[in-house]
């Protein structure tokens, strides 16, 4: 293994350095900013001085409603968007829940991870039962309940996205892919403009997950058919200002 | 204003009467044109087909032919791409050549980005009382970047009936050698052009390049269309007085 | 015969890409008869033209609603070039972040290095199966053949190689492997192969979806190793991406207890930051998408959330031979999109079978005969499977000059031609180049020609060459040449070889 791992290194080091020696420009070349001195020194001042003139946001925030731009993109994706003042957060989680017991053999039963907001959770009836993850469900439990409700990390307006961390009230990555339903309150300063920005917000160190729409293939044909393998139906529910926790 | 012609061997060798067409504008327009003799081929058939090396003399004997020239008009778009982008890949190694080539690459120009972009005309007299549909060649789009300038000639010539062409910016299928070294998927995309043009309806379709008017062309008169193959220059030549 | 059996390995050694290998398709020939039969068939030339039309004005919209498109992609373009350029350094920094956060990292010469790697791991993690997230690398190395000798089943979870998988059937596009099969034949597939499949599917699309999930499900919930590839994998993290649609990669990535990611060495990026330039540019160029529904991200292992055991297989595989070449490195820029396929007029009509690897189309004419070398036909042939009409170039997120290095490739067949002792290909250029260097013998080759003239008839067409051109003739009549070259003409209408300066009105200027 160590001598796959010298061998691999030292072949990469003479076909660059065989590079650098008899560099000559071609066809359509663009000059490599900074990337004269090649070798392993100087890698980081080289890749700081990247040409980087792209939009950090394609829609400004100061003059485009971002909130507005995320409920449509995410629309757009066929994910069911509502957008609610932050004091109706409660009513809307019940109501969406119990809409969706007529799909449910006996007393639906939603996963809520440790974290979640309770009063996000304060008006689900009583016919809805609501269980947690702590000692974690076998994913074989997982498969058989009725939804998961969780927040998020981030989300992207420019693309519909959502981003989760799988941080508190969010909970592990199994808990949002196993279940086939999954309502997910995005708070509205949660929403980025753009990519960058929201990069620029998560720990890398954490496990992530983007979701733009539900589960999706354009397999067959390359027509665009909603629900594969993860959740089939995403609902969002963006909670508009004065976040409630 | 010394502008050279630079008539590519297979327009010299098949199509004469596109260079004749092309003297007979710029002259029109007050411009004396010259044809250095020395000129021969821009070696793209061998650079393309990997016989590099048959071509490095060819691009010398290029900049040997066309140095004195303060513009180099072709009525080839994708020979004047060959030798503004790949004339120098040829060089490279020979300092000399590299410099000629260097200080010639800009100055070639495909005949309808010099009439619009140097010249600065688009109605250059022409009258063309014909149904007319335009193939952008895949070198004169992509590699040239002529953009719309053959399109704004056509518009300005008189009595022209000009027809938008069904996926124009789809390559008609020549390549070169592509077209004998993969014969049946260029006839494919041959017959695939030749239907789109009998779309249009017209009665002509015009390029900018003779290459793939030759490959169109021998399609449309294979299957019996009725519809001719000109170039771009051709039509641009036409008068009313029948000149 | 399953599509294991379809294939064929290759030795190590061979031709000019010494550390490749990749399994080339069994009996394939090259390019232009393999080209000939899928255009014998109509019924993939309909299915083929119908998606590959349905996905280039979806992408070309897609592109169009970023009007900074041009720059992501040169930016795209320096980071990869930069990366390759320290190639070294940021594996190395890759290894060390992986390794700190709970991982192992493994390093694979070729194919069959990657494959054994693989294969241990698996079965040291107890699985006698195992599901797959669709991966490039894995087609490349022809792992799931390789599995299967080691006694490990692999099962296919994207819908397009489980159609693929289960048709016994070959990959066709990087994206979309069964885009040459349209729903009536998916149908057929699942209702012979699937025991599963519900009694009376039809050729609905969201139907056959919803039979390819309940198939998979008990696999993805009881499986006890995942593998998977990645789109990406972070320097200055140890973050791995998967970018996926459908879930199943999710699936895979965290459900089993152990994860084995294969990737080549050209997929590491520097930095976390880098995410906002290639997730941009690769969903709107594969899918035509603003996003992809999933991107996985992990950081080696996380206690209590997803796989226990994390290993990273880097796998060179003919990759660093391939940075030793000036011209033909960029192809190490490409990210799989697909985009290139899509806009091909010459793949639209050959198929992905043609090519004669997991790499067809466009990208694949310029990556399979470097990681694999020319030695052999097919692969000496794909650098020719095209007409140089640059779409591919255009739509190519990281700015590939594809046609650039289709060129260089088939300087490099050439030079090979030059070595045999016979090759009348090689006569014919040598000669041609002799005649066209000199404007003498070209003025005394058109006087000839024009001699010849009666070929022609009355028509002044000529309808039938010998071969090679008669693959022109079959189809296309060819121009006579006419009774006086331009040349001739000019020559004798306006005195001579004029080299003289011009006297125009506006001369001398």
């Amino acid at each position: 293994m160590t001598a796959a791992r010298d061998q691999i290194l030292a072949r990469i080091r003479a076909a660059n350095a065989a590079r650098a020696a008899g560099d000559t420009p071609r066809a359509g070349d663009t000059p490599r900013a900074g990337d004269t001195a090649r070798a392993t020194g100087d890698a980081d001042s080289a890749y700081a001085a990247l040409p980087r003139d792209y939009r950090r946001a394609h829609h400004d925030p100061a003059s485009t409603d971002i909130v507005e731009l995320f409920a449509g993109r995410a629309a757009d994706y066929r994910a069911v968007v509502e957008r609610v003042p932050s004091g109706a957060v409660a009513a809307a989680v019940a109501r969406i829940l119990q809409a969706r017991a007529p799909d449910t053999d006996g007393v639906p039963r939603f996963v809520v991870p440790g974290g979640l907001p309770p009063e996000w959770l304060a008006e689900v009836p009583d016919g809805v039962e609501l269980a947690g993850d702590d000692p974690p469900l076998s994913s074989a439990e997982l498969d058989r309940v009725a939804g998961v409700v969780t927040g998020c990390a981030v989300a992207i307006a420019e693309t519909g996205t959502i981003i989760l961390d799988h941080g508190p009230a969010q909970g592990r990555r199994a808990l949002t892919l196993v279940p086939d339903f999954h309502l997910v309150v995005v708070r509205a300063g949660q929403v980025a403009a753009d990519l960058a920005d929201a990069f620029a917000r998560l720990d890398p160190a954490r496990p992530h997950t983007l979701i733009s729409g539900p589960s999706a293939t354009s397999d067959i044909e390359l027509i665009r058919v909603e629900g594969v393998h993860g959740p089939r139906n995403l609902h969002i529910l963006l909670a508009d200002t004065g976040a409630s926790s | 204003m010394r502008i050279g012609l630079f008539i590519t061997c297979l327009t010299d060798s098949l199509f004469p009467d596109t260079g004749k067409a092309v003297v007979t504008v710029l002259e029109r327009l007050g411009h004396q044109v010259d044809f250095p003799a020395g000129q021969s081929c821009c070696g793209q058939m061998h650079f393309n087909t990997g016989y590099r090396r048959e071509a490095v003399p060819m691009a010398r004997g290029f900049a040997g032919a066309f140095a004195d020239y303060e513009a180099i008009v072709s009525p080839s778009a994708s020979c004047a791409a060959m030798v503004r982008e790949y004339h120098q890949v040829l060089a490279a190694g020979d300092p000399g050549l590299e410099r000629e080539v260097a200080a010639i690459a800009p100055r070639v120009h495909d005949l309808s980005v010099f009439l619009t972009g140097v010249l600065k005309i688009t109605d250059v007299g022409a009258y063309f009382p014909h149904r007319v549909t335009y193939h952008p060649t895949c070198h004169s789009l992509r590699m040239l970047r002529v953009g719309d300038a053959p399109l704004r000639l056509l518009r300005a010539v008189r009595g022209l009936d000009l027809a938008a062409l069904p996926g124009a910016e789809t390559c008609c299928g020549f390549g070169g050698t592509f077209s004998v070294k993969n014969s049946d998927v260029s006839a494919a995309m041959c017959a695939d052009k030749v239907a789109a043009i009998r779309q249009t309806g017209a009665e002509v379709v015009c390029a900018a390049d003779n290459s793939c008017l030759m490959h169109i062309g021998g399609a449309l008169t294979r299957q019996r269309t009725g519809v001719a193959a000109m170039h771009l220059a051709e039509i641009l030549a036409r008068t009313e007085d029948g000149s | 015969m399953t599509a294991a059996g379809a294939r064929r390995g290759r030795p190590a050694a061979g031709g000019q890409g010494p550390h490749g290998s990749m399994p080339t398709y069994l009996g394939m020939p090259a390019f232009p008869e393999a080209a000939r039969a899928a255009l014998a068939d109509s019924q993939l030339r309909r299915n083929l033209a119908h998606a590959t039309h349905t996905i280039r004005e979806k992408r070309a919209r897609a592109v169009a609603e970023l009007d900074d498109w041009e720059r992501l992609r040169q930016a795209a373009k320096a980071i990869k070039d930069h990366t390759l350029a320290h190639l070294g350094t940021y594996l190395l920094r890759l290894e060390e972040n992986v390794t700190r956060a709970g991982g192992h990292v493994h390093w694979a010469r070729d194919a069959a290095e990657a494959n054994a790697v693989v294969a241990r791991l698996a079965r040291g993690a107890g699985a006698d199966t195992v599901v797959k997230v669709k991966s490039m690398a894995t087609q490349e190395t022809g792992l799931n053949e390789a599995l299967a000798a080691a006694g490990v089943t692999a099962i296919e979870t994207d819908l397009a190689e489980l159609i693929v998988q289960l048709g016994h059937d070959l990959p066709s596009h990087i994206l979309v492997p069964a885009i040459h099969r349209n729903r009536a034949e998916i149908r057929e597939i699942f209702r012979r192969e699937m025991p599963d499949a519900p009694a009376g599917l039809t050729d609905d699309p969201p139907r056959l979806t919803a039979a390819a999930r309940t198939h998979l499900r008990q696999a993805f919930l009881s499986a006890k190793a995942g593998i998977s590839g990645a789109n990406f994998a972070i320097a200055d993290t140890g973050s791995l991406v998967v970018v996926e649609s459908e879930g199943n990669g999710r699936m895979c990535v965290t459900l089993p207890e152990t994860l084995i990611s294969v990737v080549g060495v050209e997929k590491v990026l520097p930095s976390w930051r880098d995410l906002e330039v290639f997730l941009a540019l690769l969903p709107r160029s594969s899918t035509a998408e603003r996003m992809n529904p999933y991107t996985s991200v992990w950081t080696g292992v996380t206690p209590g959330d997803g796989p226990r055991e994390f290993h990273l297989v880097l796998v060179d595989n003919g990759r660093t031979d391939t940075l030793a070449d000036p011209v033909g490195r960029q192809a190490l820029r490409c990210i799989r999109c697909s985009a290139c396929l899509n806009v091909c007029p010459v793949y639209e009509r050959a198929g992905g079978h043609a090519y004669g690897s997991p790499y067809p189309g466009p990208i694949g004419a310029i990556l399979s005969p470097q990681l694999r070398g020319i030695a052999d036909p097919v692969d000496a042939s794909l650098p020719f499977a095209s007409s140089l009409c640059g779409a591919c170039y255009e739509v190519c997120p990281v700015a590939i000059n594809i046609p650039e290095v289709l060129v260089h490739l088939r300087a490099r067949v050439a030079d090979g031609k030059r070595k045999k002792i016979i090759s009348s290909e090689r006569a014919v250029f040598q000669a041609s180049g002799w005649v066209l260097r000199s404007p003498w013998r070209l003025r005394a080759a058109q006087r000839a020609g024009a001699a010849g003239r009666r070929l022609a008839g009355r028509s002044g067409r000529i309808r039938r060459l010998p071969p090679p051109l008669s693959g022109w003739t079959d189809t296309r009549d060819a121009p006579a040449p006419p009774p006086e070259s331009f040349r001739a003409w000019w020559a004798r209408t306006r005195g001579g070889a004029s080299r003289g300066r011009g006297n125009g009105q506006d001369g001398g200027s």
